[in-house]
């Protein structure tokens, strides 16, 4: 569309210098994560420390327990991952593959689900995760986490499974594997792809969830993840800027290499869901 | 006719068929089983509950006994924070949507373009703070817009300003860093959905434009945008409805300061909830449930009429080529 050359080399220029000022922040956390606490209030824009304190890390993993919330964090997000890879699965593949009654009704609920707002029912949730006795439990935040409809994925699923020839769910059932062995043997191995961006998908999702886990392990400090334990920098450590940046270069850097090597699957994800 | 005699056929083996179909009937509803008791569990109840909790008067611990009626509701509407919050989540949804919006477009336009080198790393970049996590992108932006913080260090660097910018303890400053750092985590994705929508234009259309010659400018007018309409609404009711539930940012960039005047009402009902030190004592779910029913009925009625007016638009298109379909039967 854009064809004179001109108006190409300025359209770089502008990317470019744009795209600088827009991961700056990333690139500011990063450098200051290697100053010392002086450098860090004197050094102005001078971007790169002068000697790279390693040990602010150090101090982020160890003293300011990163090491116990990188860990809760890891634990908490694949089994996120794992429970909602399950549950749609399930879902989509009944709905998908089955024709059976009241499956317009359920179809339509699921729909549905995307129009309820539920940000402000985590009231709600808080007392019943407490009434299940799950409160200040990893597994109360995971259960809470992995709830929710998941629209999204179960369409996704729901849409592959359906794409399926019924020659292949024949010939499985000629050579005598029942629903179960048919799904688990033949139809689940085929929807790599769709278990993949789910995966990815929710992987990143779920590593920077803020609010469940907030509330949910607010009594029990040892539970927190890392979004919700970046928190102590703030309160407890408010001297320590260079100990908070290596903190959340800490926390950050997962994610972002998961995108940056997952990139386009997500993304085409994020744009099948609105395309659809 | 034909129906009939499948119906005829269907009919004489009725047994074997059935047994079939309804052991295949029973997996599907042992395969629907857990993602329904999670439904009814974790979606449902909960929206039932916090109605039931908006009438009584409660702290959150203790038996529900002390039934309020509407009262928490009619405190609600005659509370200056409450409309401040209010109000406060109105201009940072305002502000996030025009900003990252339409910025979007202009970005995804230009790298729609085909023969654009670097596209990919472009929207990468531009990408990358979507995916981040927000709570720590709003401690540090609360870093960087501090009074020791990068931005001021170039600010007075730059000597564009001799004494440092207080962003975050001037209210209008916070609410303004609170909206430019909300666009910037927002924009990616709204991008994102841009390209799709720009992708699903068929490409016959800009070569039979480009064949009337018309130029860059006509092409987007009369081609593009109208093309985009659809998805147009999609991205606003996405953005303004991400924008209501933007409890990460705020909690951790200002939270809610200077004095409550950048607390969005998301935030408001986590603060009545399960922080005591902000209300100087208990802390009130009953009251903050029923902020949550409103915020609540906010959202549906602006999902219902964005999803309503798409819904409307297919309607019309539909009834429009059954017509036509019509004139050529």
């Amino acid at each position: 569309m854009i064809s004179s050359k001109k108006a190409r080399i300025f359209l770089h220029v502008f990317l470019s210098v744009l795209g600088l000022i827009w991961i700056y922040p990333f690139i500011w956390m990063v450098l200051s994560s290697l100053k010392t606490n002086r450098e860090f209030l004197t050094s102005g824009i001078q971007p790169l420390p002068e000697d790279p304190q390693w040990e602010n890390y150090l101090r982020a993993w160890d003293s300011a327990n990163f090491s116990d919330y990188f860990l809760n964090t890891v634990i908490f997000t694949v089994s996120v991952v794992f429970i909602v890879i399950v549950l749609c699965a399930l879902t989509g593949y009944a709905l998908g593959r089955v024709q059976f009654p009241g499956q317009k009704t359920i179809m339509f609920i699921v729909v549905a689900i995307m129009f309820i707002p539920k940000g402000y029912t985590v009231i709600p949730l808080f007392q019943i995760i407490s009434d299940l006795g799950l409160s200040n439990s990893l597994f109360g935040v995971i259960v809470a986490e992995s709830s929710g409809a998941h629209v999204l994925f179960i369409l996704m699923f729901a849409s592959f499974f359906a794409r399926i020839p019924n020659e292949i769910e024949e010939a499985a059932e000629m050579d005598g594997a029942g629903f179960l062995r048919t799904f688990f043997n033949v139809m689940l191995p085929l929807s790599a792809p769709i278990i993949a961006t789910t995966a990815i998908m929710q992987f990143i999702w779920t590593w920077s969830s803020f609010l469940l886990p907030l509330v949910l392990t607010a009594s029990k400090p040892e539970l927190r993840t890392l979004a919700v334990g970046m928190q102590n920098f703030v309160g407890t450590y408010t001297a320590d800027y260079v100990g908070m940046t290596a903190g959340a270069t800490i926390s950050l850097l997962p994610v972002m290499l998961v995108f940056i090597f997952m990139q386009r699957y997500f993304m085409e994800g994020v744009a099948g869901a609105v395309k659809s | 006719m034909i129906r009939k005699t499948e119906d005829v056929v269907t009919a004489s083996r009725p047994k074997k068929l059935s047994k079939r179909k309804r052991q295949r009937y029973i997996w599907a509803y042992v395969f629907l089983f857990p993602q329904i008791i999670m439904f009814f569990v974790f979606s449902l109840y909960p929206i039932i509950m916090s109605y039931v909790y908006s009438f009584y008067d409660w702290s959150g611990i203790g038996p529900l006994d002390d039934f309020v009626g509407f009262a928490n509701y009619w405190q609600l509407l005659t509370s200056d924070r409450f409309w401040a919050s209010l109000l406060n989540s109105f201009y940072y949804v305002a502000g996030t949507t025009v900003l990252s919006v339409g910025f979007a477009l202009i970005l995804a336009i230009i790298l729609n373009d085909q023969r654009m080198k670097g596209k990919g790393f472009y929207r990468t970049i531009y990408f990358l703070p979507v995916v981040t996590t927000t709570a720590i992108v709003g401690i540090i932006m609360s870093s960087i817009f501090g009074i020791n913080g990068l931005a001021n260090a170039i600010i007075t660097g730059l000597h564009l300003s001799e004494r440092p910018i207080p962003f975050l303890s001037d209210a209008t400053l916070a609410m303004g860093i609170l909206i430019v750092v909300g666009a910037w985590k927002g924009l990616g994705i709204n991008m994102v959905y841009w390209l799709a929508g720009l992708q699903s234009i068929p490409n016959e259309l800009y070569e039979s434009a480009q064949l009337d010659g018309a130029g860059f400018w006509r092409t987007l007018r009369h081609i593009t945008l109208p093309l985009l309409k659809p998805i147009f609404a999609v991205i606003m009711l996405l953005s303004i409805v991400g924008g209501i539930n933007a409890f990460d940012l705020v909690k951790t960039l200002t939270n809610g300061g200077p004095y409550y005047q950048t607390e969005t009402l998301d935030l408001f009902i986590y603060n009545y909830a399960f922080s005591s030190d902000t209300t100087g004592g208990d802390t009130r779910m009953g009251y903050a449930s029923a902020a949550g029913v409103l915020l609540g009925m906010i959202t549906f009625v602006i999902s219902l009429a964005f999803g309503g007016a798409s819904f409307q638009a297919e309607l019309r298109k539909f009834r429009e080529n059954r017509k036509k379909g019509r004139k050529k039967a």
